[in-house]
């Protein structure tokens, strides 16, 4: 091997090496923020050209089963930790809500257009599979004047560990008792019927192909794709159009009454504006960072994501989150030792 | 002998048919991924970076490199470890040993890659806590193993005997008469089946999945997770975003041209020289 | 003993301590040792991997038994996990793949290998040993954006008019689904069915056909009655090489099947095979039984994969000189 050869191959070695002031963050979960996640990381890159927070969309259930096994630094849910998911944490994980959202039905029906009405028990019925057609009484008495077709429901869900399956299931299983002792809530369920999509992206893909679809996606998805969506029946009896006044209606009583941990459901939560299907989402943080540049970085991008940041939420349809909210995560990102 | 005269031309023109229809499948996808991919096939695709979700615009630039990286390191690991275990095989070997090898090789061949995915996540992921463009390497290095090692035996085995005869008559060791003479002569056949190994692993994507991850930066040295073609194509192709969509085309059409091209030139060279093999 | 015995085995190699530090010297000994070392590392990659694959899927084994291949649910949330529903996709989608693949894949290559001019048939076989260079994902790409949408709006309502007396091609026509994945496999693995056949064809000793010519034979029926069935173990490796490549095929699998784990008579329904659920579930199954039972789909997997390699190898050895064939 010549001088010259091996003059190169090492020249190759040492641009590929890490530059020594880079810090490469690696972070993975939820795709219900991602679209807001992908924008906050390149806007803070933007800002701190030094630091790269790579996040990987790969579902709730991924970033959970990730942070646990410490392959990734943070973590990002739409579903809380459970108790025996923070046992088996080696150090504590601290719960960061970022945004709020919604988890709406959205539809491609060819010809029907405008917003449909689901009830609770329209919902449950499709996704159990006791509603098949597009124009049973329990979809059509919702939507006097609408002309549903007489064709089979394509329900779509995820096939992936999902906290946007958490979100919609833990609304079934509240307005549905059948859904609860039969399917239950988590980030992965065994779904009575449907089409299996990957992440948000993936059924968001395939109810926007197939026709006399329906599937559950975060607000985003369906806004970004021209998807139509439909409002959803709340505790009071209101039809509630998924919107952000509807997520910070849901999130008005949690805000005041939220728990130290930040874990909270506001699912089916009361109030004539709340949309039924509302939640927060996290970010999943070690309460302990080894690295001292990676703990550094982490702290102050969660003091940016909770002040500038939240600028971001509203043009890509999230909901920014409650005051209160910001003021007790402010005081808790110095728990992170 | 009218009816057997029809049956023969009929099934001459069935057989003919099947050939027909299962080549013009290669030209069926070549044609949609030129045709869908063409035109998003720019400047801004080879160096851009991912733009953020639902946002127009970007391109592959991180997964172009993160490729080449993988590959690179697919190589390093692969092909010296297939490359000096076919020279045991085809020129040291006894009866028992050499058995045992060309099976495991064998075998190893057969995993499906989506095993040898979780295979890499536990043996170089797991214990470092870390994804890695190296375990990323490594899944696809030991893919290419199995076939490198048994071209090269291949290769070696079919180096004339006249050739090990003059050297060892003029008084060269056997390891001087492999590295100087036999080595040297099945070197194109070796070098083509290691081209052609690569071209495969390039194009896989399951063993990606859990072990180099994904990256929407660039992924600085060798430890990081990394993005790679067709991972990204994966990824795009199962989103909803038109943009999304048009990008999976554009980085499948350079993703198999890449491999046609590698494999078009390797095969060319290789069935000029030495008894066509199949890698 | 004082003195060294020197003897010589097969391989011209003497022992003994004086011979050893002659060897050592020259470097053969040497360079024996590291190519062996190197030969060895395949067998140690070997045996870790199925050393891993058995140990990370014991608490899956020792909690369902023998019952996981016979348990229809896959339920993460009751932590039920049975392989029945992989094990028939991944089935189902393989038979359909062998079913459309075998006919035409067979046909191709009695074509080349009996029946075209050489130089066509060469270029031809050229031109199908690329197809088999082409990757997965490319083939899911298509899979997805040209063939799930004309199977949803041409194919499948054709099937269901004029088949759909039969529980196989009725229920909603989805697109993605069995069937569609079927179609997709059966495009991968043609080109395989075609280079092993045609290799195993030309391989049968000319005297077979040109025996059957002379008793008045046409081309077709040397080829169909004399040929074909000498070459018929070779063929059945050929098939059985295909099989294990559609098993244990990912990316365009996971791509139009649907990914439920149903158990659908119908073809039309969405399906999921044991690759595909490894691709989706693998990184985020929280909780140690659903990844034990994730891995233990690996290990049912790999087996498969295992035994059916090993049969079509041992046929194709049956037919053609050289021992074993290392395919892309």
């Amino acid at each position: 091997m010549s001088m010259r050869k091996v003059l190169g191959f090492a020249l190759l070695m040492v641009l590929a090496a890490a530059p020594a002031w880079a810090q490469n963050i690696n972070a993975a979960g939820a795709t219900f923020p991602y679209p807001i996640y992908s924008k906050w990381f390149d806007e803070y890159h933007k800002l701190h050209p030094t630091v790269q927070i790579n996040y990987q969309s790969i579902g709730s259930g991924g970033g959970i089963r990730q942070l646990l096994d410490k392959t990734v630094d943070f973590g990002a849910s739409d579903g809380p930790m459970t108790d025996e998911q923070l046992q088996q944490a080696s150090v504590k994980v601290l719960h960061f809500p970022t945004v709020l959202g919604a988890d709406v039905p959205s539809y491609n029906i060819p010809g029907v257009t405008g917003e449909l009405k689901f009830t609770p028990e329209a919902l449950a019925g499709i996704f159990l599979g006791k509603v098949t057609k597009w124009n049973d009484p329990a979809i059509s008495g919702a939507n006097p004047g609408v002309k549903l077709p007489a064709e089979d429901i394509v329900v779509v869900h995820r096939s992936d560990g999902s906290g946007t399956t958490y979100i919609w299931t833990d609304y079934l299983s509240k307005v549905s008792d059948e859904w609860r002792t039969k399917v239950g809530k988590n980030t992965s369920v065994n779904w009575p019927v449907g089409l299996g999509g990957k992440g948000n992206e993936g059924v968001a893909g395939l109810v926007k192909q197939t026709p006399n679809s329906i599937g559950y996606v975060e607000l985003i998805y369906a806004v970004q794709n021209n998807i139509p969506y439909g409002s959803v029946k709340n505790a009071t009896g209101e039809f509630v159009k998924p919107s952000l006044a509807g997520v910070s209606a849901a999130a008005a009583g949690a805000a005041t009454s939220m728990p130290d941990d930040f874990r909270v459901s506001i699912t089916n939560a009361p109030g004539k504006a709340a949309y039924p299907i509302s939640s927060f989402t996290w970010l999943l943080i070690p309460a302990q960072i080894q690295d001292a540049a990676k703990k550094v970085a982490i702290k102050d991008f969660l003091g940016w994501m909770l002040t500038a940041g939240q600028q971001f939420c509203e043009p890509l349809a999230y909901a920014k989150l409650p005051k209160e909210v910001v003021a007790k995560e402010q005081k808790a990102i110095a728990m992170i030792q | 002998m009218f009816w057997r005269k029809s049956v023969n031309v009929l099934m001459l023109s069935l057989t003919g048919l099947c050939a027909l229809v299962a080549v013009s499948v290669l030209f069926f996808i070549l044609g949609y991924l030129v045709y869908h991919g063409g035109k998003d096939v720019n400047w801004d695709f080879f160096t851009k970076l991912p733009k953020p979700v639902g946002e127009a615009g970007g391109g592959m630039a991180n997964a172009i490199v993160g490729s080449s990286k993988l590959l690179l390191l697919a190589a390093l690991f692969g092909v010296p470890v297939g490359l000096l275990g076919g020279v045991y095989l085809a020129e040291f070997g006894g009866r028992a040993v050499p058995f045992v090898v060309r099976y495991t090789a064998d075998l190893l061949n057969g995993v499906p890659s989506i095993v040898i995915g979780i295979f890499a996540y536990a043996l170089v992921v797991m214990p470092v806590h870390h994804f890695s463009t190296f375990a990323g390497g490594f899944a696809l290095g030991v893919m290419m193993i199995p076939i490198v090692l048994r071209s090269t035996e291949e290769f070696l085995r079919a180096v004339p005997p006249a050739l090990r005869e003059g050297a060892m008559a003029l008084g060269a060791s056997k390891w001087r008469t492999i590295s100087s003479v036999v080595l040297p002569a099945a070197s194109r056949g070796i070098l083509t089946a290691a081209l052609l190994a690569l071209a495969r692993v390039a194009g896989e994507t399951a063993p990606l999945l859990f072990t180099a991850f994904g990256n929407r930066f660039w992924s600085p040295g060798w430890g990081q997770p990394i993005a790679s073609l067709p991972v990204m194509i994966f990824t795009y192709a199962v989103g909803p975003y038109e943009d999304w969509h048009r990008q999976a085309w554009a980085a499948g059409l350079v993703l198999l041209g890449l491999v046609l091209i590698t494999n078009i030139v390797v095969r060319t060279l290789l069935s000029r020289g030495t008894s066509p093999q199949r890698p | 003993m004082a003195t060294a015995h020197t003897t010589v085995d097969a391989a011209g190699l003497s022992w003994g301590p004086r011979a050893l530090i002659r060897r050592l010297r020259s470097g053969d000994e040497v360079a024996r040792l590291i190519t062996l070392l190197f030969a060895l590392v395949v067998v140690l990659l070997t045996v870790l991997l199925v050393d891993q694959l058995w140990i990370n899927s014991a608490e899956a084994r020792h909690r369902f038994g023998l019952a996981f291949f016979w348990t229809r649910q896959w339920d993460p949330v009751f932590n039920q996990f049975g392989a029945l529903p992989f094990i028939y996709g991944t089935l189902v989608t393989s038979a359909l793949g062998l079913l459309i693949a075998v006919p035409l894949g067979l046909g191709a290559a009695i074509f080349l290998a009996e029946l075209a001019p050489r130089r066509l048939s060469d270029n031809l076989t050229f031109l199908i040993d690329l197809l088999a260079a082409v990757p997965s994902v490319i083939y899911g790409l298509l899979g997805i954006f040209i063939l799930v949408p004309l199977m949803r709006t041409e194919i499948q309502p054709a099937l269901k008019r004029t088949l759909g007396f039969t529980p196989l091609f009725q229920g909603p026509a989805y697109g993605i689904g069995l069937l569609t994945a079927g179609l997709v496999l059966a495009v991968m693995i043609v080109p395989f069915i075609i280079s092993v056949s045609r290799e195993v064809l030309l391989a049968v000793p000319g005297e077979q056909r040109e025996a059957a010519l002379a008793l008045g034979a046409t081309r077709w029926e040397a080829t169909w009655k004399a040929v074909v069935p000498y070459a018929r173990t070779g063929i059945i490796g050929s098939i059985f090489l295909a099989l294990a490549r559609a098993l244990g095929e990912t990316m365009a699998v996971t791509m139009v099947i649907g990914n439920n784990p149903r158990i659908s008579a119908s073809l039309f329904g969405p399906g999921y095979s044991i690759a595909a659920v490894l691709a989706n579930e693998f990184s985020e199954a929280t909780g140690n039984l659903y990844l034990s039972a994730l891995i233990e789909l690996g290990l049912v997997l790999f087996l498969l994969t295992f035994v059916i390699n090993g049969l079509a190898r041992l046929l194709i050895f049956l037919t053609t000189s050289r021992g074993s064939l290392v395919h892309t």
